[in-house]
């Protein structure tokens, strides 16, 4: 959760001095439910999550790195997806994620699928995608779900009801009274808790993933948060009531709140502040490293569109352009299965 | 060794590949038990189980999504759309999700989104589209629509080896209305290669699917009746367009005529035309002209769909006025 947050502080640094190219998105205020649930997956196993634009926390138990998550900001060109993919729309299937697309709802059917294979082939994985209120209202969301049921995948479903999609209240997306009520109309699992207690998300998430895992199918979980920041950086949340960002910042952060149980439980604050310098390193050393890393050559956006052929021929008035084919090669631990 | 249906031939294709390859899978609307809703699939369940081909809910959306999560993890789905006209509930997923994905994230994404296509069968609007252009237009996905029973397998059993997602459009009306003979042992026909369906040195008909068998008609009409030698080019594939055989049927003949079923703007003619305008206009003796379907959506009746689909007869207008240019 510090890593989240500090790094997530240093992209608003960038962003402020320009060097972030496109928006950025903040997670603040709701970094335990990510990373409480990805904790409950097992890594050593194989276990997949498909993260939406507010679970950089996830991707981080799962091992991204801060100088990826910069890069892919800085739009670089050692970037994970070498400059074609924004913030922290990457994936790496030998770590296990998967790279979401902005099409809401579109990641529940193919993390169906993903776990599909698992069952399959029998593998012993569970798959984990996160969702957020505003993606229950698509037709990807129910046909994936419903899908998903059917065909007792194991699926995990993380809803994260942060109160808002862009400026949407949640009043305006549903009638529904709580968005687990959904799991009964699938005839799933369904279960609610507080995303803001690292340890409850934890614990609910794991319930579902040793459901999956045994072959007890998919899980929806709700997991209640608040949005602090605004859609994207740029937003400046004129249609939230005043006082709801403050009160939830005063009484209900996530980081606050496990800081408290940590030190009641007899951490001593040495403890923590010998992490927070080491998250601290870590982020500057990975902001010096994608601030030298070169932006993508040009040609390279020609690259890697098909498996055959690898690149495809430049316009006529863009020939001459130097080729980039063999300049930003993936590193190999990026790789996905054999192609 | 007998005879074998179109429809026999991409049955034969999903059977040759799922025998050589565990991870081949189908899923679909009632592919299973009732066998597809035109018998493509019919004895695949007894013969591999519920687990690999899949009766789907109505949701085609779910059924390309999942294709495309299974086919990062090293699996080869082959969906069917039950209509290729319910294909386009699925466009979101296709286009924003399956054809970026090696792209953008370098997953990988080996599938197989096949569907009974085209008109000629009273099928109405709903029954009878030719999507085709509606995907040219989306790079990352690869589209092939046979013509001939030996290509529907050719084609099929190459769409499920090929490492990106392939549109396989079969074309309904030819199911059970041709057959041939098929090829010897492993036949895999080469996707991005067009194929000379008829030789010949006046007029070129690039053409399609069921349009095919209908330039062949006029070619041979024209041939009887004004002399004509018509060349006719089977494009196969549509996504990668084999620009070499377009190039050079245009430099033998000079003549172009293109016909596809389906509709005329923003058709696939439209991108041929511009194709052989920027790399062989001086090859050109006279205008490309192009025989569609009207603009309109596929009706019902059959005055009406005969009307409005591309006929020999209108071929063979065209080819007349393009020899008398």
């Amino acid at each position: 959760m510090r890593l989240t947050r500090s790094l997530e502080e240093r992209l608003v640094n960038l962003y402020r001095q320009t060097k972030v190219v496109g928006g950025l998105f903040r997670s603040l205020g709701q970094e335990a439910d990510a990373v409480g649930s990805a904790y409950a997956l097992d890594r050593s196993k194989g276990d997949i999550l498909s993260p939406l634009i507010r679970n950089l926390g996830s991707m981080l138990v799962q091992g991204a790195k801060p100088n990826e998550i910069i890069k892919q900001y800085m739009a670089k060109g050692d970037s994970p997806t070498r400059g074609r993919e924004l913030n922290i729309h990457y994936g790496d299937l030998v770590r296990g994620f998967i790279g979401q697309i902005s099409h809401l709802g579109d990641m529940v059917p193919v993390m169906a699928g993903v776990t599909l294979s698992f069952k399959m082939r029998k593998e012993d994985r569970v798959g984990l995608v996160y969702v957020g209120d505003g993606a229950t209202s698509t037709g990807a969301f129910h046909e994936g779900i419903n899908f998903a049921a059917v065909q007792r995948c194991p699926l995990v479903v993380v809803v994260e009801n942060n109160g808002y999609a862009y400026s949407t209240p949640l009043s305006k997306q549903t009638a529904a009274k709580h968005l687990v009520d959904k799991a009964i109309g699938y005839g799933i699992a369904g279960e609610q808790a507080d995303g803001n207690d690292v340890i409850a998300t934890y614990e609910v998430t794991k319930r579902a993933v040793d459901r999956a895992r045994s072959g007890g199918g998919v899980t929806l979980i709700e997991l209640m948060t608040y949005r602090r920041k605004g859609h994207a950086e740029h937003d400046n949340q004129s249609y939230v009531p005043a006082g709801e960002i403050d009160r939830w910042a005063a009484q209900n952060d996530p980081v606050d709140r496990y800081i408290k149980r940590l030190l009641d439980e007899g951490f001593e604050k040495s403890e923590l502040s010998t992490i927070d310098a080491r998250v601290k390193g870590e982020i500057d050393r990975a902001t010096d490293e994608a601030e030298a890393s070169p932006m993508p050559e040009p040609r390279d956006a020609l690259v890697g569109i098909y498996a055959d052929p690898p690149d495809i021929e430049p316009l006529w008035f863009r020939e001459g352009v130097k080729s980039a084919v063999e300049v930003h090669e993936r590193p190999a631990s990026w790789g996905t299965h054999d192609v | 060794m007998s005879e074998v249906t179109y429809l026999e031939a991409i049955r034969e294709a999903l059977i040759e590949e799922m025998e050589r390859d565990s991870d081949v899978f189908c899923l679909g609307e009632d592919i299973g038990a009732y066998g597809g809703a035109f018998k493509v699939t019919e004895g695949l369940m007894s013969r591999y189980g519920a687990e690999r081909v899949i009766d789907t809910p109505i949701s085609e959306a779910a059924i390309i999504g999942a294709a495309a999560g299974a086919a990062h993890m090293g699996m080869r789905p082959v969906c069917e759309m039950q209509f290729i006209d319910f294909i386009s509930t699925g466009y979101d997923m296709l286009t924003n999700y399956v054809a970026t994905a090696r792209y953008r994230a370098m997953l990988p994404c080996p599938m197989v989104v096949r569907g009974p296509s085209g008109g000629y069968v009273r099928g109405g609007p709903f029954h009878s589209q030719n999507p085709e252009a509606a995907f040219l237009h989306t790079p990352g996905l690869k589209i092939v629509y046979p013509a001939t029973a030996s290509d529907a397998k050719g084609l099929l059993k190459s769409a499920i080896r090929d490492e990106d997602c392939v549109l396989y459009f079969e074309h309904k009306y030819l199911y059970r209305r041709i057959k041939e003979e098929m090829p010897a042992g492993d036949h895999l026909t080469p996707i991005g290669k067009a194929r000379v369906a008829r030789e010949g040195k006046d007029v070129s008909i690039i053409t399609y699917a069921a349009t095919v068998w209908k330039a062949l008609d006029a070619a041979e009409q024209v041939e009887k009746e004004d002399g004509l030698s018509v060349e006719v080019i089977d494009l196969r594939t549509l996504l990668p367009m084999d620009d070499e055989a377009i190039v050079a049927t245009v430099k033998k003949t000079n003549r172009v005529l293109i016909v596809h079923e389906d509709t005329r703007t923003g058709g696939v003619a439209g991108e041929i035309t511009s194709r052989i305008n920027e790399s062989a206009f001086e090859w050109l003796d006279a205008p490309i002209l192009r025989v569609t379907a009207a603009d309109v959506p596929l009706p019902y009746s059959p005055p009406l769909e005969d009307y409005v689909l591309p006929q020999t007869s209108d071929i063979v207008l065209a080819l007349r006025k393009l020899a008398a240019y």
